[in-house]
């Protein structure tokens, strides 16, 4: 198992492992979510070819209400 | 007719409003529909990771296909942490550039930080965003953030969420004067008669959240809001009378009285 940090909490996982792969596994496939990995966004249309390495830090959002 | 314009799009509505604070998305959507507005903040945050991730989400009760959606920074106090929230807002609304640009100063007045603020925008205009900027009244720095490139100033008319009115009216008006780009007051507006005040003094637009949200009724609230953005616009519009300190002039005719 491989740590990933998402969203300030740290993970295991299986790697290998595609940020497409990762949406999927946490329920979010089809979802308006953004991802960030290592401070640089991860563009939809990278999500399926973008590999996860041990210790990425992951920031994965959603709009909420807000004024 | 005199419809606002933001980074070359045109709204019929002058009212813009926030969603947060509401009891469920149906209430949120339910004032939004009656305020009028196009224009709909929202807030970008952390997915809750293990929680039920079939919750209903914001952008299903107010999609962006029917309105504009302002993705803010509410909550950065550095213009890094604001940039970065917005770079992330971008990807979520598939490439949408327009956004609302605040970096606060403390969390108790949530006033906000002008030079980080400054430095945020200047990044964020260079990567091709379209910035509406929360700022403070002070009309040299409206007109700086105007210069970098902003397509709207928000300066507050009192302090966010405080429902305390216009504070300082003869600032707003110096700003207005100075602008070449829509000025909307953004925070600080308590009823609709506020939101008149704005429209009257010359603002473009206003952006409010709190007044309607936690009014008892804020579906009602909503549509005297639209009213008063309306009320205020048009007599903005139309001119107002001059004021006379220290004569009356009556309305009704002064000669035909009777007995005379």
């Amino acid at each position: 198992m491989s740590e990933l940090k998402i969203n300030g909490n740290i993970r295991q996982f299986t790697l290998p492992l595609s940020v497409a792969d990762l949406v999927e596994q946490l329920g979010y496939a089809g979802k308006r979510i953004a991802v960030e990995r290592n401070g640089e966004i991860v563009p939809k249309s990278q999500h399926a070819v973008t590999q996860l390495a041990e210790g990425d830090c992951l920031e994965v959002v959603v709009a909420v209400g807000g004024g | 007719m005199h419809q606002l314009t933001i980074a070359g799009k045109k709204y019929r509505s002058r009212l813009l409003v926030g969603t947060g604070k509401y009891q469920d998305f149906a209430e949120t959507r339910a004032a939004i529909d009656a305020s009028g507005a196009e224009i709909v903040t929202v807030a970008i945050r952390r997915t809750n990771i293990g929680q039920d991730a079939r919750q209903p989400n914001l952008l299903e009760a107010v999609p962006p296909r029917q309105f504009t959606i302002l993705p803010n920074t509410a909550g950065c106090y550095t213009a890094d942490d604001a940039v970065r929230t917005l770079r992330l807002a971008r990807e979520l609304l598939d490439g949408h550039p327009l956004c609302k640009l605040e970096v606060l100063g403390d969390p108790t007045s949530l006033f906000p930080n002008m030079p980080e603020t400054l430095k945020a925008a200047e990044t964020l205009v260079n990567e091709g965003f379209e910035v509406m900027v929360y700022c403070s009244d002070d009309p040299i720095q409206a007109k700086m953030l105007e210069e970098i490139g902003c397509v709207a100033v928000m300066p507050l008319a009192s302090l966010i969420g405080s429902g305390m009115g216009i504070l300082n009216p003869w600032n707003l008006r110096l700003i207005i004067d100075n602008a070449k780009v829509p000025v909307i007051v953004d925070a600080g507006v308590g009823t609709a008669s506020d939101a008149a005040i704005a429209m009257e003094l010359g603002c473009d637009g206003v952006l409010m959240n709190t007044a309607i949200a936690h009014a008892k009724d804020p579906v009602l609230m909503a549509s005297a809001m639209k009213k008063g953005v309306e009320a205020g616009r048009e007599a903005f519009l139309a001119g107002r009378m001059p004021r006379k300190l220290y004569s009356a002039d009556p309305s009704s005719p002064t000669s035909g009285l009777i007995g005379s």
